[in-house]
């Protein structure tokens, strides 16, 4: 019987603003052939393949039809997860839990480039008979929760922006990261407001890249590599989408999910035995509101933590060192796959410029954008 | 509770309600954009279509010459190796007679029907062409395995699109290519 499920094998393109030279395919290729020779296996000797796309986003019809190709899987067992990398994670562990699949691969990308008016296409996301009438603005819904958030934690705009300054330094040690950059406090704040209280630089910018990780068994982890990254727990969650009815104040969605991957993964104190996290900051305050949501620190305790210095690099739990949604780019169903890549990077010893010490387990948390109530949870450890 | 109980029931509606605005409505038309980008192997593929040549890619791995061209090989999982030009030139693999449009509308009485084929292009793997339509006689003359051309548009007329082939035209009888039906060998290699 599988007792643990490993990634022996993980490839990116890294993340720019536009990739106007490559086709989705070849940035797909590109991040697919590096995980392969990184695990050391051929494509051909990997059990089942798994895609994470949204046909809206990638602008055709039954997109997961265009997977097989860039990604070695033509006359293979594939499939596409309509939905965060992390989300196809748990799949692929399932898979070869089932004991009839050794290997799988997942992969995720953004060409979120492409799409030329995001905009619309984020707010089609809306009811449309009874929201989308309104017209507002698709980061109105992020608007509104951050309020109530600010409301029901007391955390201050001031501190949100301190996460902008905090994940955009942290990708300047980044190289896969778009959007590193030294900015202050002030610039945040007297960024163009978009729906208040959010500011432009609150709300993470879109970027193009592609990863794919390879998953094992135990035993054949052990075979193809020294250090597999394990999985140890997994969650996922999803609130109710109506807009009148969720909980605007707590991510519930969140705390769900993590509540999953700790009984998985048998932690009963996270906040003592996460050594790092990877956690969604897609708009500024949702790192603080998903930290809460976690279990990293107790509710209401987020905006003291970015203000003290104990998320940041040298702080006691570092959060989004790889620079987050906000300093590495929104990078849509692939947003969960840039955190285990640095989770993954992280447990081997080979973040480089941005290696944390002695690290041996890491969380890392995505949330499906707005107006979602959707979120997953990995954990990996290097033990 | 009954099963009945769960059934939460509703308006039976007639179409004159419809016309007759009983039915309350909601429009939405959604404008979504997208611009896909070509990348290295479809870019050079257009970008030679508006010169009315056609492009493809060898992996010198498993020796195949694919078209349309692409810059990793999906059999091998390996980036494929160089650029080769291959003839305008194929057989017909399969058609089809389409006596309907795009959009499911009916071709009209006078309107001939479309011939959505695809070509087996002569220079480039077996299997391998473009889907492309057929032109200039009658659909009942066409067969698979016909040797056929492509009827480009006029240079100035062409903008790097698969649309700058009008169709595939049959190969008039006596002019016909000597490299009929399956490629032998490679067409000819450039940088």
């Amino acid at each position: 019987m599988v007792k643990r499920v490993a990634v022996v094998g993980i490839g990116t393109t890294g993340f720019r603003p536009v990739t106007p030279d490559v086709s989705f395919r070849e940035l797909i290729f590109e991040a697919a052939r590096k995980a392969y020779t990184d695990a050391g296996i051929e494509p051909s000797e990997i059990d089942g393949f798994i895609t994470t796309a949204e046909d809206f986003m990638e602008g055709y019809s039954i997109a997961d039809e265009y997977c097989p190709d860039q990604i070695g899987a033509v006359l293979k067992p594939t499939q596409t997860i309509p939905g965060d990398f992390i989300q196809g994670m748990a799949t692929g562990y399932m898979m070869i839990m089932t004991g009839a699949f050794r290997t799988i691969a997942i992969e995720a990308h953004s060409k979120a480039s492409n799409m030329r008016n995001i905009g619309e296409l984020m707010g089609f996301a809306q009811d449309p008979v009874y929201n989308r009438p309104l017209r507002e603005t698709p980061h109105a819904v992020a608007g509104l929760e951050m309020t109530r958030y600010l409301f029901e934690s007391a955390a201050s705009s001031e501190q949100c922006a301190q996460v902008v300054v905090k994940n955009k330094k942290n990708a300047m040690r980044n190289p896969y990261a778009a959007f590193g950059a030294e900015i202050t406090e002030g610039d945040v704040l007297a960024s163009e407001p978009i729906s208040l209280p959010l500011h432009r630089l609150d709300i993470a910018p879109h970027a193009d890249g592609a990863v794919v990780a390879v998953l094992a068994d135990e035993d054949t982890a052990r075979a193809l590599c020294e250090t597999p990254i394990w999985i140890e727990g997994l969650g996922w969650s999803t609130d109710t989408p109506t807009l009148e009815m969720r909980d605007w104040g707590e991510a519930a969605y969140a705390r769900l999910a993590a509540e999953m991957a700790y009984r998985m993964a048998g932690i009963g104190n996270p906040a003592a035995l996460i050594d790092f996290a990877e956690i969604c900051d897609e708009y500024s305050y949702k790192e603080l509101q998903h930290m809460e949501a976690l279990k990293l620190c107790m509710p209401g305790e987020a905006a003291y933590m970015i203000e003290s210095g104990a998320t940041s690099y040298q702080g006691e739990l570092p959060i989004n060192i790889s620079g987050g949604a906000l300093g590495v780019g929104h990078l849509f169903e692939a947003s969960g796959a840039h955190k285990i890549l640095e989770l993954v990077e992280q447990l081997r010893g080979n973040a480089g410029a941005r290696q944390i010490p002695d690290v041996n387990v890491g969380l890392a948390q995505v949330w499906r954008g707005v107006p979602t109530a959707t979120g997953a949870v990995a954990i990996l450890s290097n033990m | 509770m009954k099963l009945e109980d769960f059934e939460l029931g509703g308006t039976q509606l007639k179409a004159s309600d419809f016309k007759t605005g009983k039915v309350l409505t909601t429009e939405w038309k959604p404008d979504l954009k997208y611009a896909w980008d070509n990348g290295v192997a479809i870019g050079r593929y257009l970008a030679e279509f508006k010169e009315g040549r056609i492009i493809a890619r060898v992996c010198h791995k498993c020796d195949r010459i694919m078209l349309p061209p692409r810059m990793f090989c999906e059999l091998c999982f390996r980036p494929t190796d160089e650029w080769m030009y291959v003839k305008d030139t194929g057989v017909i693999n399969t058609f089809s007679i389409a006596k309907v449009n795009w959009d499911a509308s009916r071709r009209g009485p006078k309107e001939p029907p479309l011939l959505p084929a695809v070509i087996e292009i002569d220079g480039a793997s077996e299997g391998m062409g473009i889907m492309h339509m057929l032109g200039e006689a009658d659909p009942k003359d066409f067969k698979i395995g016909m040797k056929v051309k492509a009827v480009w548009k006029k240079p100035e007329d062409r903008t790097g699109a698969i649309t700058d082939i009008l169709y595939f035209k049959p190969v008039a009888a006596g002019t016909e290519d000597k490299n009929k039906g399956r490629p032998e060998g490679r067409g000819k290699e450039v940088r």
